[in-house]
Parts: C-alpha cells; sequence; structure tokens
C-alpha cells in the first residue's frame, strides 16, 4: 500500500485493524483512537481519497491501496517528520482560528476537512457541518472549525498575496 | 497593567442606574489570516496538528506489557474472593491485589474513603470498582487470563436513590435574613422540583497512564491529566514514596473538563503497582467503554426551590434545598456541594435567603469534578425559577432579571458585599441586544398564539415551532472560600543561563491554552518577544506545585501569580543592571547566570472567609455570563433543534481572545448536550449506554452558531484582571435552552436532558401548544399544585416599573408547609 505517498509493505494478520498498522506498525501515531467504534471519528484517514474510520477497516481492504493520514499533510523535514513550519492551507487556517483545542480530534478533522474541500463542494456552513459530522469534538462547540475549513476554502481558492 | 488587549475598546454602554465598568467586545466569527487577532497562535497548535504531539497512547516504551482492571459487577457487596482458574498458566501474568499496596490503601483526596483496590472480606460498593490488576507481554494474553478471574463475593442490599440514603457526605445550611416570614408575606410564592442527572465528561482522549519503575524504586507515571501533583499525593500515601522517588508528568491531554482532576490519580496508581510488580513500564489505558462504565460523572442533583415576590415584583424569599447524589464514594463531594450551596441563588439580590444542601452517598460509581463544579445543576434551578416567575407575572425574562441581578454593593447569602466587578446586567444586556431577544420574543409569541391552543393552527402544516429563551448565571473565580490560601500555590518564572525567559508552572495544557497566555502574560511584564518565553514541561520533578488545573483559577491565579513573578524579576535585573529589563536581561544571563523566582500565592487583599460559619467573601470575584438560545422543537417527534446561540460572558480581562471564545462555544456546547440529549440510564446501579454508541454528546449538526461576547470587568486582585472563562459559559446553556423550548410549546421541563420523551409527555398532557401554565403533568402533585395554583390565581403585583396586569382580587397565598 501506499502511506503518504511511501510504498509500505507490512506482515502482519489480515483482520488487523488499519488504525493498529498505522499507530504500532508503521509508528505513525497521528492518527487517534477515541471509540473503537466508528463513533468519534478521531481515527479518520483518507482511503483512495475516502474518508474511513480506520478503527473499522482490515487491514487487508487496503492492500495496493493509497492510504494518507495527517502526517501526510505538512511538508517533511529532513528526518522524514513533519515539518511544523510548512503547514499545509488546512493547518494554517485551524491554528489560526482556534480549531485546534486539545486537539485530539484535529487529525481526524483535518482528514475530514480535506475530503470535504477535494469534493469541490460550496464551502457553505451547512455543507461543512455535515462533511464533519462523523468526527466529534469536545472542545471547540465546531464554531472555529467551520470557520477553518471556510478559511481554508477562501485560502487554497486563491493565489498567495506575495 | 502591560497586558496586551489585542482589539481596540468597545464604546462604553450606557447601563442605566449603574455604573457599568468598561467592556471589550470582541466581535464574533471574524476570520483573520496569519494571526488569531493581534494574540500568538497556539504554543502547541503545530504540534497538534501534525500528529506529532505525543498523547499517553502515542509514547512507546520498549518492553512495556498491557495492564487491565478487574471490575465488580455489582453495586454492593462483600468481596469474599479473588480466585484465579488453576488450568491457566499465570507464570506469565502478574496479577496485583490490594494485599499488593505497601501503603495505606486510599486514593489520597478529602476524605480516605476509597480504596485503590477493594480488599478481599471488604466491601464493594458499586458497579465496576476496581478489586484486582492484570498486566501481560501482549493484549491477548491480558484478554485471556481477564477471562480466568473470578470474584467470589456476597450480596448486601444497595442504595441507588439519593433521597433514601441516609450517609451523608456533607452539608451545608446558609441563612439570611427570615426566610419563613417573607414567604408568608410574599404577594406570590412560586414553588418547584427540578432533577438533573448524570453527565459524562466525554474528553475525546480516554483516560490513559503509563507507569515506568525507577532503579530507585520509585515509579515514574506519564499521563493524561489535570493535577500533577494531586497523583503526586497519592503515589506517595499508597504506595510509601518520597518526593523524589514519585515523579509525575503530563502527557499532551486529549481533553479533561474536570474528568481528569481527581480519576487519573486512580489509574496512575493502578498502573505504578503493576509496574513495580512486573518490574517493567505497564500501560493502562482505557477503552471507551470502561471510561464510560468506571470513571467520574457530574453529580445528578435535586434542586427544591421555593420564591417569593413582594407586590412590587422584588424577589424577597428564597428557600432552597439541594440534594446531590455523591455516588459510593466522597471523591471531591464536599466541595462540589459547597459550590452548589453557594451559586444556588442564582445572580440576584435577595434579602431572604435560606440554603440547605446535602450530599448522599448511593452505591453507584462515584461522580466527581465537570466543568462548573455543582453550579450548572443549581443554576439550572435558579434559572427556571426566574423564567418561570416572569411567566406568571407577564413579564419579561429580560426586564425581570434587570430588576433582580446583582449591582454593585449588593450582598450575597454568606454576606459578602459584591465590591467590584460585578457584570451581571452588562452580560445580560450585550447578549439579549446581539440576539435582538425581544424582537425575536414578540415573533414567537405570535406564532404560538397563531398556532391556537390545541394546534390545529398550525401554519401550512408546519411540525416545527420555535422559540427563544434566556438565562444569566455566576461563578465564583477560583478556589472557594479560603481554598486558594490553603493551597498556597507557587509559580516561579527563570531568566536562563542562555538568556531566555521559562515560566515553571504545574498548571497543565488541555486546549484551553494554558502554554500560550503563560508566556503572553510573562512576555507583556518583561517587554520581550512570546518567542523568548518557554514553558517547562508539567512534570513534578522540574515544576513547583502550582495547584490544580481547576475551577477556573489557572488564568486568574496561577497567571497572576506568574506576573508577580516577572516583576520581580524584571526589578532584580533592572536592579542589578540599572538598564530597562527587556535591554539588559540577555547580558544580564550571561554575566550573572540563571536568576529564578519562585512566587507564592498570596491573599487577596479584604477578602475574608469563615469556613466554620461559612460566611463572608466565598470568592474574591465573580465572572457573569448570560446565554440567548433559539430553538426549533418539531411537535410531533419532541426533538429539540438548538439554532443560534448568543453567549456573552465576563472574564474580567481577555487575554487572547480567540482562546477565551474557544471557551465559551466548547462550554455552551457541553451545556446545550446538557440541556438536550446527554443521559447516563441507570439501572440496579449500572451505567446502562455505556459506550460511544449509546451516550451522544452534540455533533457539528447538533450544535448551533455560537456568537460569543467576552466582557471586560476586572478584578483588581488579580494584577492583569482576570477572572477565568471556562466553566462560565456551562451554566446558563441548559436553562437558556429549556427556557426556549418553553417558549415555543408553553410546556416546561423540570428535569435535564429535555429529551423527546420528557418533551412528547409534557405536550401530551397539555395540548401542543398550550401558552398557559396549567396542566402539569409531574408526579410530584404538592408542589406542581401550588404552582399551578399560583399561576392560575390572580395576583396583584405593582405596575410600576413591571408592565404586568393588575387585578383586585385577593392576593394569593402559597401553602408554606413544605
Amino acid at each position: 500500500m501506499l502511506v503518504n505517498g511511501d510504498a509500505v509493505e507490512v506482515d502482519v494478520p489480515g483482520m488487523r485493524r488499519l488504525l493498529d498498522v498505522l499507530r504500532e506498525d508503521l509508528g505513525l501515531s497521528g492518527t487517534k483512537e477515541g471509540c473503537g467504534e466508528g463513533e468519534c471519528g478521531a481515527c479518520s484517514v483518507l482511503l483512495d481519497g475516502e474518508l474511513v474510520d480506520a478503527c473499522l477497516v482490515p487491514i487487508c481492504q487496503v492492500d495496493g491501496h493509497v492510504v494518507r493520514t495527517v502526517e501526510g499533510l505538512a511538508g517533511r523535514a529532513v528526518d522524514g517528520q513533519p515539518d511544523l513550519s510548512q503547514l499545509d492551507v488546512v493547518q494554517s487556517a485551524f491554528l489560526e482560528t482556534g480549531g485546534a483545542q486539545c486537539g485530539i480530534c484535529t487529525p481526524g478533522m483535518l482528514m475530514a476537512a480535506h475530503a470535504f474541500l477535494a469534493s469541490g463542494a460550496d464551502p457553505t456552513d451547512e455543507a461543512i457541518r455535515e462533511a464533519i459530522a462523523g468526527n466529534l469534538c469536545r472542545c471547540t462547540g465546531y464554531t472555529k472549525i467551520v470557520d477553518a475549513i471556510v478559511l481554508a476554502a477562501h485560502s487554497a481558492s486563491q493565489p498567495p498575496v506575495e | 497593567m502591560t497586558i496586551r488587549t489585542p482589539t481596540p475598546r468597545g464604546p462604553v454602554r450606557s447601563a442605566p442606574a449603574r455604573s457599568a465598568p468598561d467592556a471589550l467586545v470582541v466581535p464574533p466569527g471574524e476570520i483573520t489570516t496569519g494571526h488569531a487577532r493581534g494574540a500568538p497562535l497556539r504554543r502547541e497548535g503545530p504540534a497538534k496538528l501534525t500528529g506529532v504531539a505525543k498523547y499517553a497512547d502515542d509514547l512507546v516504551f520498549p518492553g512495556a506489557w498491557y495492564g487491565g482492571t478487574v471490575r465488580s459487577t455489582e453495586a454492593h457487596a462483600r468481596l469474599d474472593a479473588i480466585e484465579l482458574d488453576p488450568g491457566f498458566d499465570w507464570s506469565g501474568v502478574v496479577v496485583v491485589s490490594a494485599a499488593d499496596i505497601p501503603g495505606d490503601n486510599v486514593v489520597s483526596l478529602i476524605s480516605d474513603d476509597q480504596p485503590v483496590l477493594v480488599p478481599v472480606g471488604g466491601e464493594i460498593r458499586h458497579h465496576a470498582e476496581p478489586v484486582a490488576l492484570l498486566a501481560a507481554p501482549d493484549r491477548g494474553m491480558l484478554r485471556e487470563a481477564r477471562q480466568r478471574l473470578t470474584l467470589r463475593t456476597t450480596p448486601l442490599p444497595a442504595v441507588f436513590d439519593p433521597l433514601q440514603s441516609g450517609e451523608v457526605f456533607a452539608h451545608f445550611d446558609i441563612r439570611r435574613g427570615d426566610v419563613e416570614a417573607a414567604l408568608a408575606g410574599a404577594e406570590l410564592v412560586v414553588e418547584g422540583i427540578y432533577r438533573v442527572g448524570h453527565q459524562e465528561q466525554l474528553y475525546i482522549e480516554n483516560q490513559a497512564m503509563i507507569a515506568v519503575p525507577r532503579d530507585d524504586g520509585g515509579v515514574a507515571v506519564h499521563g493524561s491529566l489535570q493535577c500533577p501533583y494531586y497523583i503526586h499525593k497519592a503515589l506517595k500515601r499508597a504506595l510509601l514514596l518520597d518526593d523524589r522517588r514519585a515523579r509525575v508528568v503530563q502527557t499532551e491531554t486529549g481533553g479533561g473538563f474536570g474528568g481528569k482532576e481527581e480519576y487519573p490519580s486512580m489509574i496512575a496508581l493502578h498502573a505504578a503497582l503493576l509496574a513495580l510488580k512486573c518490574k517493567r513500564p505497564v500501560r493502562m489505558i482505557y477503552e471507551r467503554h470502561e471510561d464510560i462504565a468506571a470513571t467520574t460523572k457530574r453529580h445528578p442533583a435535586i434542586v427544591t426551590y421555593r420564591s417569593g415576590v413582594d407586590r412590587e415584583g422584588h424577589l424577597i424569599a428564597q428557600d432552597i434545598e439541594v440534594v446531590m447524589d455523591g455516588g459510593a464514594y466522597t471523591t471531591l463531594t464536599p466541595v462540589v456541594l459547597s459550590r452548589g450551596t453557594l451559586h444556588a441563588g442564582g445572580p440576584y439580590a435577595c434579602e431572604n435567603v435560606r440554603i440547605r444542601s446535602r450530599a448522599v452517598a448511593t452505591n453507584t460509581p462515584p461522580n466527581g469534578a465537570f466543568r462548573g463544579f455543582g453550579a450548572p445543576q443549581v443554576e439550572f434551578a435558579a434559572e427556571m425559577q426566574v423564567n418561570r416567575i416572569a411567566e406568571v407575572l407577564k413579564v419579561s425574562p429580560l426586564e425581570l432579571r434587570r430588576r433582580w441581578v446583582y449591582q454593585r454593593g449588593d450582598v450575597t447569602p454568606t454576606g459578602q458585599v459584591l465590591r467590584e466587578s460585578v457584570a451581571g446586567e452588562e452580560v445580560l444586556l450585550r447578549a439579549t441586544e446581539a440576539a435582538e431577544y425581544e424582537r425575536v420574543r414578540e415573533r414567537t409569541a405570535g406564532a404560538r398564539a397563531r398556532r391556537g391552543a390545541d394546534g390545529s393552527g398550525r401554519e401550512g402544516g408546519d411540525r416545527t415551532a420555535s422559540g427563544i429563551g434566556l438565562a444569566l448565571g455566576w461563578h465564583g473565580a477560583g478556589f472557594t472560600g479560603s481554598g486558594e490560601v490553603h493551597l498556597a500555590s507557587i509559580a516561579s518564572v527563570e531568566l536562563t543561563a542562555d538568556g531566555r525567559i521559562a515560566v515553571l508552572t504545574a498548571s497543565t495544557e488541555m486546549g484551553q491554552g494554558t502554554k500560550t497566555i503563560f508566556p503572553q502574560l510573562a512576555a507583556a511584564e518583561l517587554g520581550v518577544p512570546v518567542e523568548d518565553v518557554d514553558i517547562a514541561p508539567q512534570d513534578t520533578g522540574i515544576v513547583p506545585d502550582s495547584g490544580p488545573t481547576v475551577a477556573s483559577r489557572t488564568a486568574m491565579v496561577v497567571g497572576g501569580l506568574v506576573i508577580k513573578a516577572c516583576r520581580r524579576l524584571r526589578e532584580e535585573v533592572e536592579a542589578r543592571t540599572g538598564r530597562p529589563f527587556a535591554e539588559a536581561y540577555r547580558d544580564d544571563a550571561r554575566d550573572h547566570g540563571p536568576t529564578r523566582v519562585d512566587q507564592q500565592f498570596e491573599p487577596y487583599p479584604g477578602v475574608q472567609f469563615d469556613d466554620a460559619t461559612y460566611s463572608g467573601d466565598a470568592y474574591p470575584a465573580f465572572g457573569w455570563a448570560a446565554c440567548v438560545a433559539e430553538v426549533d422543537v418539531d411537535l410531533d417527534t419532541g426533538e429539540v433543534a438548538v439554532r443560534n446561540v448568543v453567549a456573552a460572558d465576563d472574564v474580567g480581562r481577555v487575554i487572547h481572545p480567540v482562546l477565551a471564545e474557544g471557551q465559551v462555544e466548547g462550554g455552551t456546547l457541553q451545556a446545550i448536550g446538557y440541556a438536550t440529549i446527554e443521559e447516563i440510564k441507570l439501572e440496579d446501579g449500572r451505567y446502562l449506554n455505556d459506550r460511544l454508541a449509546t451516550y451522544l454528546i452534540p455533533t457539528a449538526l447538533d450544535a448551533p452558531r455560537i456568537t460569543s461576547i467576552l466582557v471586560e470587568a476586572p478584578f483588581s486582585g488579580a494584577p492583569h484582571g482576570a477572572k477565568g472563562v471556562g466553566e462560565l459559559p456551562m451554566d446558563v446553556g441548559a436553562p437558556a435552552v429549556v427556557d426556549a423550548i418553553h417558549d415555543a410549546t408553553g410546556v416546561w421541563i423540570h428535569d435535564l436532558p429535555a429529551s423527546p420523551e420528557r418533551i412528547l409527555a409534557a405536550l401530551g398532557a397539555t395540548g401542543p401548544t398550550s401558552s398557559s401554565s396549567a396542566g402539569r403533568s409531574r408526579s410530584d402533585k404538592d408542589v406542581e399544585g401550588a404552582v399551578d395554583a399560583a399561576m392560575d390565581a390572580p395576583i396583584e403585583v405593582g405596575t410600576d416599573p413591571l408592565p404586568t396586569e393588575r387585578t383586585d382580587a385577593q392576593p394569593f397565598r402559597a401553602p408554606t408547609d413544605r
């Protein structure tokens, strides 16, 4: 499978959860576990561009497919880790508007935002809320998350001023 | 005063008949690029946004085993034996029971009643109580071992109804004036019983703790927590460790809301006992099911309320009885009850008040800290009373509150004179203006009238009814009474040898912004770039005991200590160098080496509280909050959609507008969940809906657009004027929503949550659009009967200044035999 652009091969039982493969076998602990039963969305990743709960996906279904996690959003530093100074447009928008508080839902929320923005849908308040309805946040009241996605849509559609 | 407020001060409102503090309004919903509206960006934000931030379960400790907890499946029983299946190979597994605890078998907190593990021969007092611990090298073996361990017990009779419990954890009795005489002379007496249930904090990161044995025989625990020194104390007590050999390190923490105030001590002890026995790191990571089933919740409460109003419409009497269900052990219950007692009257001046409260034991899992800490329960009741009285008097709920709300100089039930920082009217006016409360209320009243009493006039088959509701609240800032004096917190600031500033406190970051605002405060005080200020890790081996990260005290109390420490540091460096700190500090660090200042809490001037008589200044200051909620109620299904909310909160001083708004918005949504959908069902003392699939919290679709208005009425005792923000919004959301449901439907819901079942039952009893107060369907007929009578009876109330209908009939007298 392809994870954040890297070809990856794992030798694990087919029913092992994608979540555990990412977190434990590949060391990509940015994807979080909140409930283990597909209710909270903290483990959301993109599977061939589709938003999925990694706790509900057995690894056998990922064979030969493309996975994108939160670690694949920002630019990379020399050590291969995400470069904190090279946030992508959605991450920057979350930082600016206050869309991340405790941060535990944030990786999944970012992936939901990416799936929404990639869909090309009109970034209305209602459409955004629909798009993140499977991702629970207990800190923000969602207002600033919606603001962040609006801002990201706006920023993405305009070339940088500088 | 060197705190930078990022937006220009708004025009000062001309609030009538009072000297309003200057207020600053941060425009809501404003989106800017590049900076959080003039304030620094969240300090640890980039790490959280890239997945780099390490939460407990993200940490890798080579060779670590997995720990698990064996819990009771009965609510009350004697533990006769812990039986290990002889057919299982136990050599690869570690088992810990109470017999393995070297020190006292107590989770150190207020009382010593809660054991770390129930000992054999001891008493199981609630479902899901920890009895034994297991650790295994992998999850599969842990699961297998758990199935091979059996608890042999003898059942004991259990108490689930707090009103039937004879075991009292704490009780308070506050009296001011003569409440019986005032009620006897009142023109109108309105009574009510309000019941609120459990609420789960539901931080999205489950409880998690990893213990690592130390070479010196001690243990270090790394975990998700709010209060490092609570755990430190608990480890020392039960494991017989000294300060140095017990070490507590906070990992990135995925939400707390009070749920990680006291329960992490239990988990840390469990992980540590296993780690010490198997001599390797042990991971104790809860799954959601275990977390909901076993950890603390908001206290359920029953609040009985009698309010008396005189002929002129003044509030002249409040007689309040509060019963809280503490669950099986004391935990923080006495303090929760204390705060609940002190807030029960609501933010209203009243000469005759009696508040009697008690918290009792039941055979249910212990309840504990949750944002608001006893206040949301009682303030729901207080606001219900005000809204119901407004209905009886046929006066706007806004107008009634303007008449009653505390002004500067007013006296609270404990005899506290509100000398300053009194902004109840300010937040009330700002929220209602922004929400166009009176205009919307006229519209909803018109729609209700057109629908008619039997609902037949529904326009175009419209199944929804819209309503608007209002609530006002207050929240004591910091610890109650002399709590801060007893805590004697310390915060430190150091100019390091390499010319940087380090802030050392035990105040934890759990999303609310500690790591962002402390550098802001220090940088502003010292005149240095915020980038030059570092935050030391929340590690008991490094930082002093700044007290717990609770009670909305971090910005006000610990933030104040940081500023004072910075002042002393600045004075010291300036005295030594003869130059301004900002110019001199790098040179001074190079020439003189590091300089550290430890600042201990000093009592706020003029603030005094007598713990014995429960009189005096219950809090150094209060924060004030108003909430206006608009709802749509589906008249066929009883479902409530909260559409818009305006929240105005007085936080003293805004340090960081984006973070402060984030607190208001998040707290408001938790309150909306409390009001509408969050409910724990119990059967024989066991939580039935102990999964995320069955315990529901609001999603983005359930959440309204929340407009937050920040008001500043600074507190002079804090060097920066801040009073805290975290808990304020939690106190007012639920009564505002329930008031809006009433505005939409004409029915009052007395119990939280206002679930579809409760709304349909109420609608069924009265007809869907009754706008009168008749025909309540609740079982407590004695009280309701009195209220119905009060509402139906003609009452005489002075017309000036209340715009009520005047009648000349005999004034109503409520029965006073309750």
